[in-house]
């Protein structure tokens, strides 16, 4: 495959022969890694619960996402460092491991989505966006991403 | 019986050697684990950003403690089933895990945290529900819990790590 030549690299990098050498690096950012996984879902759950109709229904759309969108992007961003971090000590591993492709695949769907379909509808006033449309981008949105979550866990069997 | 032979008469029981040694179930479970770690640890975050007084402060305190606490508790329900079949699987190595221990130790007091803070400090929340600069008790009840749950997480993901035995 083309993209193995780049994975043996980012493995030989300086980066990732530290992290693989060192005892504690690689758990260490494994922690950063769950806890930022935690507040990404917490940042999305808030607003697609919202969407479903459920959770804080009294108060608009565009306020919840509002508030959650910088928190969604902290952890976003945390996830995808602390990632590649981890996924740099071991690239030979991840490149063999078919759950690691399912993830990626997933990753590049739910981001996508997240900031198109999911960052267009959230703009609309409550009144523009039909119920039946908020609903199904609220399920896709939570499918993606435990699909990202779902296949990332199994990266250490398989 | 000591709490130790309880232990290793559970890991001789068939189901526990069957999630231990099934190349499914395991990580399964293991999975659920973090999913469900993700909606009610998530949650509970958002919820304590709100006692901080960090964001979503146009909803009411007992809003967005009632509304999504009954989520935050669906997803605890389905983390310790998952997490009791996991203790289950690999009984005297978990107990015996310092990492572990410690995990215990946060997730009684993030309960006795959250507890107190239902009993004692809500009660009042009708009086500063709509105050967007919360009190200081319900602002320290957010931090402890924020802190109490990033040691929950910590330990239980070096819990993998046997570094002491």
């Amino acid at each position: 495959m083309i993209l193995l030549p780049l994975f043996e690299w980012i493995g030989s990098t300086n980066i990732g022969l530290t992290i693989r050498d060192s005892m504690w690096l690689f758990p260490v950012i494994q922690c950063v890694h769950l806890l930022a996984l935690a507040m990404l879902g917490g940042s999305l759950i808030v607003v697609d619960l919202r969407l479903l109709g459920l959770g804080l229904k009294r108060h608009p759309i565009t306020y919840l996402s509002q508030q959650a969108y910088p928190w969604l992007i902290g952890s976003l961003l945390m996830m995808l460092v602390t990632g590649l971090l981890l996924a740099s000590s071991d690239t030979l591993k991840i490149y063999f491991s078919p759950p690691f492709w399912w993830k990626m695949g997933f990753l590049a769907v739910a981001i996508l989505f997240t900031f198109t379909v999911r960052r267009t509808a959230l703009r609309l006033e409550d009144i523009q966006l039909e119920p039946f449309k908020g609903k199904t981008i609220a399920i896709c949105s939570l499918m993606l991403w435990f699909g990202v979550g779902f296949s990332g866990r199994w990266i250490a069997f398989y | 019986m000591s709490p130790l032979e309880l232990f290793e008469w559970l890991q001789n029981t068939y189901w526990s050697m069957a999630i231990r040694e099934s190349l499914i179930l395991y990580p399964l479970i293991l999975t659920t684990h973090v999913l469900a770690l993700c909606v009610s640890v998530g949650l509970i975050a958002i919820v304590d950003l709100r006692l901080i007084g960090l964001r979503f402060s146009n909803v009411l305190i007992s809003e967005v403690t009632g509304k999504l606490i009954p989520w935050a508790l669906f997803g605890f329900t389905l983390m310790v089933t998952s997490g009791l079949l996991l203790f289950y699987a690999t009984p005297l190595k978990a107990a015996q895990n310092p990492f572990f221990q410690i995990k215990m130790f946060a997730l009684l007091l993030a309960g006795l945290n959250a507890f107190f803070f239902h009993a004692a400090i809500y009660k009042k929340a009708i009086t500063w529900d709509s105050l967007q600069i919360v009190p200081f008790r319900a602002r320290l009840a957010g931090c402890v819990s924020l802190t109490l749950w990033t040691v929950v997480l910590v330990s239980g993901r070096m819990q993998a790590y046997n570094w002491f035995n």
